[in-house]
């Protein structure tokens, strides 16, 4: 299986090779950024429609910026109202915009699902999930284990490309925080596991998913222990403007329990990897100081989203039969 | 209009034989083998079950309020065309169906279709949860049952007032269990499949908590209650425990209960959303077994017409329910294929006991349901073929709503003929 001419709606069962392919695609991507003239024709003449009916800066911009440098035309609609505060449903929505012409949907909601949903209205039109709901998202969990790859190969001296998906077989990664409602939970833990990695999840019980049946991940209780433990640590916003009910009884106490503070910090080992899919809550579960450290590699996350994503609506779109 | 229905399996109570039965000026008249009469329609029903036409005790019909999902009339129509000779209409409807002068519109419109339409009257005013609605009044115009369907009493205090106020009263209460501070915001069944879906969920124990709630205060009341679309083992077991302890309880399942778990909601179609919702396939199996042994006394559709732009919102915004009136009896057929009597004992005699639409029960303005197939009884009468297969087919429904989870799906068993009040109002399968 690849991604080749697919819908990119989820991570869950996605094979070791699928995902090895779009990173080997993005890693050929990142050249084309570091040019002057950051752009090749793969997607030219193409129309990506690029819905955000949730609010999003870093998504959006990293999409479309990844639909330009391919060539492709951006039709761009944000909505941040609901589509039943709107009076019209998906699917009148999504018929009105195919009308346009498209190719591919770039499509974030605050439902989870609604991007398989919308796949089975536009069937001829290439959809690329930019996260739904507290389901998944899954070009942030590319880019996730995109980086990781990256970092780590770099410190063997080599190209990501030339390792596959070797330097995941046995890696200890840990996530960490609000597991229940988060999307890209879902999705990294998904891609971790599909390329050979352990995972480990630490949050405070309210949450954890109420039943992890099928999950490939350990809990862990001591979350001290677990960060020494881990070559990775993935931290998750927390989703406390969500309005999901009082789950932790303070953001202090979050940051006394699972914050990655400052003293944590300190004894951890300094080559392990934090990441952070931001926006972050500075002073919640990452203490200011600890984000700004060099071996934090939010920035680098961030950067690696353009190429990845790059490389999925190539993928998903030039891939398509009538191209080949 | 006399019609003769010959060699059909006459389904009685507790047994069956094959044998003619003669209907005559809306009652059965004649009950025998080799029966003839000069006129009279014959219809061969060899192979075929004869019973009492099937009684829904919880059947949406939308109108007032909702007319663009379904109408009384559109409702009837699907009902007959299902095997139904009764539906009692439920109270969800904009404004909902808790005063004499909305009880008397449903009624009345119910008189102009195939059947009888009785109606379930709100226990609270708007269906709101806060005060007691008319229900003396209503229950004087014939209404017997009495409930907040949708959302359920959840003020424990208000469900004690209402069962003492209408033990008395010779109704039934009948209670939608799932306790919001726990269910609420969810849309489908808490477990393993919500997790990996990213969807809150409704947990059994909601529904659980208020069963067992309201067991403990009917203990405490006395009166009769009544547990809607029952969804889980413990559930059931716990419904069963009280009914053995003498307490006045019924209950229902709903087809999509028995057929359908959790998992068909992987694909985030909102056909598949429902209050309760799907739950486990241990769960599914339970109710099967229930349907088997005998414990559960109906199955009830919970028909739940929407409209297709509200289903097309996302999962979590959509509204809940399907349709179940046109195939629930070939689903309950899938369970009960061997066992006859349990079929019409479910489908047709529990719930006109519950719905007090029996020969002996008070009715106003409706004819008798449930009966035994003696002479001298109302003629509401189905004839269900066993040995038919078909294909359900959304856009072939008589209901004015597409949304059936069963689409393309191919069942056993259907309807054949339907007589309401001794008319022939569906023969083979079409409208009359």
């Amino acid at each position: 299986m690849s991604l080749r001419g697919q819908n990119l709606l989820t991570l869950n069962g996605v094979s070791a090779s699928t995902i090895v392919e779009v990173l080997d695609t993005a890693e050929s991507f990142v050249e084309v950024n570091q040019r002057t003239i950051k752009k090749v024709p793969a997607l030219k003449g193409r129309v990506v429609a690029s819905l955000f009916f949730e609010e999003s800066t870093r998504t959006r911009l990293s999409f479309e910026t990844a639909a330009k440098r391919l060539g492709a035309d951006v039709v761009s609609l944000a909505v941040a109202s609901s589509s039943v505060k709107k009076g019209e449903s998906l699917r009148d929505t999504i018929a009105t915009i195919d009308a346009l012409g498209l190719d591919a949907v770039v499509l974030r909601h605050k439902s989870s699902g609604a991007a398989v949903q919308v796949s089975r209205f536009v069937p001829d039109v290439r959809v690329i999930n930019a996260g739904d709901g507290l389901h998944q998202h899954p070009t942030q969990g590319l880019l996730d284990v995109f980086t990781v790859r990256e970092i780590l190969a770099e410190r063997q001296g080599a190209l990501g490309s030339e390792t596959g998906a070797e330097l995941f077989k046995g890696l200890k990664v840990l996530i960490v925080g609000d597991i229940r409602h988060s999307r890209v939970a879902r999705s990294d833990i998904a891609a971790y596991s599909a390329l050979g990695a352990e995972v480990r999840v630490a949050a405070p019980g309210t949450l954890l998913p109420n039943d992890l049946t099928g999950w490939p991940v350990t809990v862990v209780t001591d979350f001290d222990e677990a960060l020494a433990w881990a070559d990775v640590v993935g931290l998750l916003r927390l989703q406390h403007e969500r309005g999901t009910g009082a789950f932790v009884p303070s953001l202090s106490e979050f940051t006394f329990t699972y914050g990655l503070t400052a003293e944590r910090m300190a004894s951890m080992d300094p080559r392990t990897i934090v990441l952070h899919p931001g926006p972050m809550n500075r002073g919640v579960e990452i203490d200011s100081l600890v984000a700004d450290r060099e071996n934090a590699y939010m920035t680098r996350q961030v950067a690696n989203g353009v190429p990845v994503r790059m490389a999925v609506l190539y993928l998903s779109v030039a891939g398509t039969k009538e191209l080949e | 209009m006399t019609i003769l229905i010959r060699n059909g399996l006459v389904v009685g109570p507790t047994g069956t034989q094959v044998t003619d039965l003669l209907i005559r000026d809306g009652v059965i008249a004649e009950v025998g083998t080799g029966l003839s009469a000069a006129g009279a329609e014959v219809i061969d029903a060899t192979g075929c079950w004869v019973g009492p036409a099937f009684v829904d005790i919880h059947t949406h019909l939308r109108e007032p309020g909702r007319e663009a999902a379904e109408t009384i009339e559109s409702g009837a129509n699907a009902g007959v065309l299902g095997g139904y000779g009764a539906l009692v209409a439920m109270p969800n409807t904009e404004p909902a169906l808790d005063n004499v002068a909305l009880v008397s519109y449903v009624l009345a419109q119910g008189a102009k279709t195939r059947l009888d339409v009785a109606v379930a009257g709100a226990i609270t005013v708007g269906r709101h949860g806060t005060a007691l609605a008319p229900i003396a009044e209503m229950a004087a115009l014939g209404v017997r049952l009495f409930t907040d369907d949708g959302t359920g009493v959840q003020n424990p205090a208000l469900m004690r007032r209402a069962l003492e106020y209408t033990a008395p009263l010779g109704v039934r209460l009948a209670q939608h269990c799932e306790d919001e501070a726990l269910a609420g915001g969810g849309s489908m069944n808490e477990g393993a499949v919500s997790a990996r879906l990213g969807l809150i969920g409704r947990p059994a124990l909601a529904e659980e908590l208020m069963v067992m709630r309201d067991i403990e205060l009917l203990r405490l009341t006395g009166g009769r209650l009544h547990f809607l679309h029952l969804s889980t083992a413990r559930s059931l077991a716990l419904v069963n425990e009280a009914r053995a302890q003498g307490l006045d309880v019924t209950s229902e399942i709903a087809p999509h209960h028995f057929t359908l778990s959790e998992e068909a909601c992987e694909g985030f179609d909102s056909l598949f959303k429902v209050h309760p919702p799907l739950r486990t396939s241990s769960d599914v199996l339970a109710l099967r077994g229930a349907l088997l042994d005998g414990t559960v006394d109906a199955v009830a559709t919970d028909h739940a017409p929407h409209t297709p732009e509200l289903k097309d919102l996302p999962f979590d915004e959509a509204p809940a329910g399907m349709l179940n009136l046109e195939h629930a009896a070939s689903l309950t057929f899938d369970v009960l294929r061997d066992n006859p009597v349990g079929f019409f004992n479910v489908l047709s005699r529990g719930p006109a006991r519950i719905a007090q639409l029996r020969r002996e029960d008070h009715r106003v303005g409706l004819s008798a349901h449930g009966g035994a197939l003696s002479v001298g009884e109302d003629a509401n009468i189905v004839i269900f073929n066993p040995n038919e297969t078909w294909r359900v087919d959304k856009h072939q429904l008589a209901s004015r709503a597409t949304n059936t989870p069963y689409h393309g799906r191919e069942l056993h068993g259907r309807v054949r003929s339907t007589i309401v009040r001794g008319s022939l109002v569906v023969n083979e399968g079409e409208l009359q």
